[in-house]
């Protein structure tokens, strides 16, 4: 097995391992059957921020070979391989009139991936995240292979479980159907966050999918001034002509990509201001009904292929949290904080939450989330968002695992109340402790004294 | 685990009541470091050193006696620092600073001031290499001197023993970079610890805290080379370079 030094998305913190690409389900059986004492874990795409799909040491199963099945029945159940992207399922299924249930800001996960983070869209307010449209999951664990339904409570170990219960081969999801391959799509650019904020609770319900684009670096009056859209899938009907005669037509394309040699210095604090500020100038104050590919409006990101380079090698991270409704002013401290805190984060992004979710380490939770891009290197970033953490915890949030690679371990118990009883589930699927990960070892996560893995 | 921004959860010092090495860990406990290995000969005072961490900061600290001189016993040391879990820095800080006068006329004293700075520096840290590519992850750092940049009339026993740590650190770090391990040589100048205690303090002379923090700021950046302070860095290309005669006149 050729050893890979590998890190997440916003390229820190690499650690070396042993990737293994296995075929088949029955040989990911084969490598938990044979797991050195560094453990092993799945891999897919790498879009995860942090240090969740590294391994260090130890063993990485990349999912790209777990491409099959791939089919979609006449209702709309979707079964796929885990290594399949939502790249690939919206290609394939688009111009047939399916859509994925619940997207993440990027196209570039696998299905795996999407269900063991629990991924959620800007459609959580009304159909939650990923897990609540999975069906069936097949997961192999080191005691065996599982198929796992929403009855079980392993599914709900896994579903949010980073990885950490086994490794998901296999995954069935009940897709949605629509009619084009376009959002129509109402825009508001507000000039504050309390603006943001009220608007988003008055009007959200009427919208399938909300997210707002908050300008996290102006402060004073214009604190988290954002350009809201919020749409649905657009009825062929609403379509202009000439995209009537093929309103399912879906071929997004990289526009752009970012150079491999992109100096750190690129996106600094001069940088993105003025992109924050040419940003939001350049949204239309109020517009309604504009017809959105489905790409620009979900994925706007996936155009600039390699994007994360251009945070220069020091790398980058995503602060992801939720606040429970009730907590807005500490919500708006935070903004306010991330604002004077002298840490430029690119836009960041606001939305709502609906329902929990059943997974137990499900990240969202009936509330407010807000995610900012920052660049590693000033010295303060991590005693600022070391201190929002615990308000954090202390009004009830947490910040999301699979954008984590820097909450302090002593923290996860508090965000994660339901920690215990995964633990207990996971447990059973794998009682020597053989799926491990950088983020566990970081957390904690697998109890104490099991940091440097399997004991 | 080091997080993003490079801040480690556990460390272990060779050379466990060294005061650059407990500064260091100073740095690193105050800054969130809940692990400590404490690596050293002197029984009771590494045991006061760990006591004063376990109240101040509530760290957890092991403590595991450590012989330098006898080099028989590293690679079982080694392992009994590692026998606790990952560890995301390694801090050998270990040394001596001899008699320069005696060291240059006694070949057993020159002979020994060589073992302890470099043949042990060369035996503990393959031996912690070998530990930290098994863990994937880490970082080693290595006490050097600019005494090793140069060789001086005044100290060129300790400063041969420093450059010659110095070099193998630096090919170490180049061997360990593709296993996710990266390696640091400090290179301090005139220190003012109980080493250098009655000693007349050179030009830009620094505090072991001051050689922590260039430290943890070079963890943190991944720096491979650091200065303390850092403005030896130009001073030392300078001096570097400076032809012999005129070298040789200057009162260092």
């Amino acid at each position: 097995m050729p050893a890979q030094l590998l890190t997440g998305w916003g390229r820190t913190g690499a650690t070396r391992a042993e990737v293994a690409s296995p075929g088949s389900a029955a040989e990911v059986a084969d490598l938990l059957g044979t797991a050195g004492r560094r453990g092993v874990l799945a891999r897919g795409l790498g879009r995860s921020y942090g240090d969740a799909a590294q391994n260090a040491g130890g063993t990485v199963v990349d999912t790209s070979g777990l491409t099959e099945p791939l089919e979609l029945d006449a209702d709309g159940n979707l079964r796929a391989g885990a290594g399949v992207s939502l790249d690939t399922v919206m290609r394939t299924f688009v111009p047939r009139g399916w859509f994925v249930p619940v997207t993440p800001g990027t196209r570039q996960v696998t299905v795996g991936g999407a269900v063991a983070a629990d991924v959620h869209g800007k459609n959580h307010h009304l159909d939650g995240s990923i897990g609540r449209h999975v069906t069936r999951i097949r997961l192999v664990t080191p005691t065996g292979t599982h198929e796992l339904r929403p009855e079980d409570d392993l599914f709900w170990a896994t579903v949010g479980g980073m990885g950490l219960t086994g490794v998901i081969t296999e995954v069935d999801l009940r897709m949605i159907a629509v009619e084009s391959s376009a959002i129509v799509v109402d825009t508001d650019r507000t000039p504050d966050l309390d603006t943001t904020m009220a608007l988003m609770t008055e009007g959200d319900d009427r919208y399938r999918y909300s997210v707002a684009w908050i300008d996290c670096l102006s402060s004073g009056r214009s604190l988290g001034r954002s350009v809201l859209t919020r749409g649905d899938h657009a009825p062929a009907a609403a379509l202009p002509d000439a995209r009537r005669a093929d309103p399912l037509r879906f071929a997004p394309r990289t526009v752009l990509a970012a150079p491999p040699w992109a100096p750190s210095a690129l996106l600094n604090a001069m940088s993105i201001r003025a992109f924050n500020e040419a940003w939001y100038r350049r949204a239309p104050r109020r517009e309604r009904g504009a017809v959105h590919g489905l790409a620009g409006f979900f994925h706007p990101l996936d155009g600039v292929s390699g994007w994360n380079r251009l945070y220069g090698h020091r790398g980058f991270l995503q602060y992801q949290l939720v606040l429970p409704f009730g907590q807005e002013d500490v919500l708006r401290r935070t903004v306010e904080r991330l604002a004077g805190g002298g840490c430029p984060s690119f836009f960041g992004v606001l939305k709502r939450f609906g329902g929990a979710d059943a997974g137990h380490l499900s990240f969202p939770t009936p509330g407010w989330t807000l995610a900012l891009d920052m660049p590693v290197g000033p010295s303060a970033l991590g005693p600022l968002l070391d201190s929002l953490d615990a308000d954090l915890a202390e009004a009830g949030g947490r910040v999301y695992l699979a954008k984590d690679s820097r909450l302090r371990s002593e923290r996860v118990r508090a965000m994660y109340p339901r920690l215990e009883e995964w633990q207990e589930v996971r447990g059973r699927a794998d009682p020597d402790g053989v799926m491990c990960s950088d983020l566990a070892r970081r957390l904690g996560h697998l109890g104490a004294g099991a940091t440097g893995g399997i004991a | 685990m080091k997080d993003a921004l490079g801040r480690p959860q556990s460390v272990a010092v060779f050379g466990g009541t060294s005061e650059i090495g407990r500064a260091v860990v100073e740095r690193l406990v105050g800054g969130g470091t809940a692990r400590v290995v404490l690596a050293g000969r002197d029984g009771a005072a590494l045991e006061n050193v760990a006591t004063d961490l376990r109240h101040r900061h509530g760290a957890r600290v092991d403590v595991v006696p450590f012989e330098a001189e006898d080099r028989a016993t590293h690679a079982r040391t080694v392992e009994a620092v590692f026998a606790g879990g990952d560890l995301d820095v390694v801090l050998v800080a270990f040394g001596v600073l001899g008699d320069q006068t005696r060291d240059e006329r006694d070949p057993g004293a020159a002979a020994g001031v060589v073992e302890t700075n470099f043949t042990a520096a060369v035996s503990v840290g393959v031996a912690v290499a070998e530990q930290l590519r098994r863990q994937g992850h880490g970082a080693l750092v290595a006490l050097s001197s600019v005494a090793g940049e140069r060789a001086r009339r005044s100290n060129f026993v300790y400063g041969a023993s420093k450059a010659g740590l110095d070099a193998f650190y630096q090919g170490l770090a180049a061997a360990l970079a593709p296993e996710g391990v990266h390696v640091m040589v400090v290179r301090p100048g005139f220190v003012k610890t109980r080493m250098t205690a009655g000693m007349k303090p050179a030009p830009l002379a620094t505090t072991p805290e001051a050689v922590a923090d260039v430290v943890v700021d070079g963890l943190g950046r991944g720096a491979h080379t650091v200065w303390a302070p850092p403005a030896l860095r130009a001073v030392m290309v300078v001096l570097r370079h400076l032809p012999g005669p005129l070298f040789r006149k200057l009162p260092v």
